[in-house]
């Protein structure tokens, strides 16, 4: 266990900025910030949907500069996957995400904070579900990036 | 164009929440699911920053007639817990689990200009393009 409290600081904080933005846009447009939602219909929705949804999407790119600029560092991403699993965990994340409508931010931090139970078991669901692919992918296979 | 402003900087925020929370590097994301190896707690702090903000808010918000910038608020109107949901959720969670990226972190991390990220976000609107195929509504 690694429990280190310069790391959780900026974890909150930014969870709260998360929290404080999916209120900003129920507030401003009556909209659930769920993104796989908000990205989903960027095909086929009717073209009065699709800016929208667009802004949104390149909005959370701005904001990850926004925090290159802010930091003085650039972002610390480590993939954790090949090319193979990546390609495949893309495919189930898209296609569950669509078929469950919602995912991280939809069901998780907007459906909680409807305390929806719908949302409550979707939360519950993935999270098992993510810890137990894990652990056959660390521990049983003995794959490690 | 006014109806724009809140989703600009409503998406703004989340991407600059997400970057700080390092909710975006998926070897924090895999380190909290990872329970039995060296368990990296601090991302339950991300989700319950936003719950936290969320809980007591999101009432507040709901509680008046309309949105400030569009006529009606928009909310999921499914509230039963069917296979859909079940079948839907599991399959994201593994397809998380597998590379520790999900949806929000997957479009900002496209900045970094990491190759396995935009890999990722085509599979990932790849697999939302056969959900749609399959389920022609």
């Amino acid at each position: 266990m690694n429990f280190n409290l310069y790391e959780y600081l900026p974890a909150l904080a930014g969870g709260i900025l998360i929290g404080l933005a999916s209120v900003l846009l129920l507030w401003s447009n009556g909209r659930i910030a769920g993104i796989s939602g908000i990205s989903g219909g960027l095909f086929g929705a009717p073209s009065g949907e699709r800016l929208w949804r667009l802004l949104f999407v390149a909005g959370l790119m701005l904001g990850a500069l926004l925090w290159i600029a802010l930091s003085g560092h650039p972002l610390k991403i480590e993939p954790q996957a090949g090319v193979g699993l990546t390609l495949l965990g893309g495919l189930l994340v898209g296609y569950g995400t669509r078929l469950g409508n919602g995912c991280t931010s939809g069901h998780g931090v907007c459906g909680l904070s409807r305390r929806s139970p719908r949302s409550l078991a979707a939360v519950l669901i993935f999270m098992f579900c993510a810890g137990v692919t894990v652990f056959v992918i660390r521990h049983v296979l003995g794959v490690s990036p | 164009m006014n109806r724009y402003l809140g989703v600009i900087a409503s998406s703004i925020l989340f991407g600059l929440g997400l970057a700080m929370s390092s909710m975006i590097d998926p070897a924090r994301v895999i380190g909290f699911l990872d329970v039995a190896g060296h368990w990296d707690p601090t991302l339950a702090f991300v989700m319950g920053g936003a719950v936290l903000v969320g809980l007591p808010l999101f009432p507040l918000v709901l509680r008046r007639e309309r949105p400030l910038l569009e006529p009606r608020f928009r909310l999921p109107a499914t509230t039963a817990i069917d296979r859909r949901l079940i079948a839907g959720a599991a399959i994201f969670g593994i397809g998380w689990g597998m590379v520790g990226i999900c949806p929000g972190p997957g479009f900002a991390g496209l900045v970094s200009g990491v190759p396995l990220i935009a890999l990722f976000v085509v599979a990932m609107l790849a697999g939302m393009g056969v959900y749609r195929v399959l389920h022609r509504q």
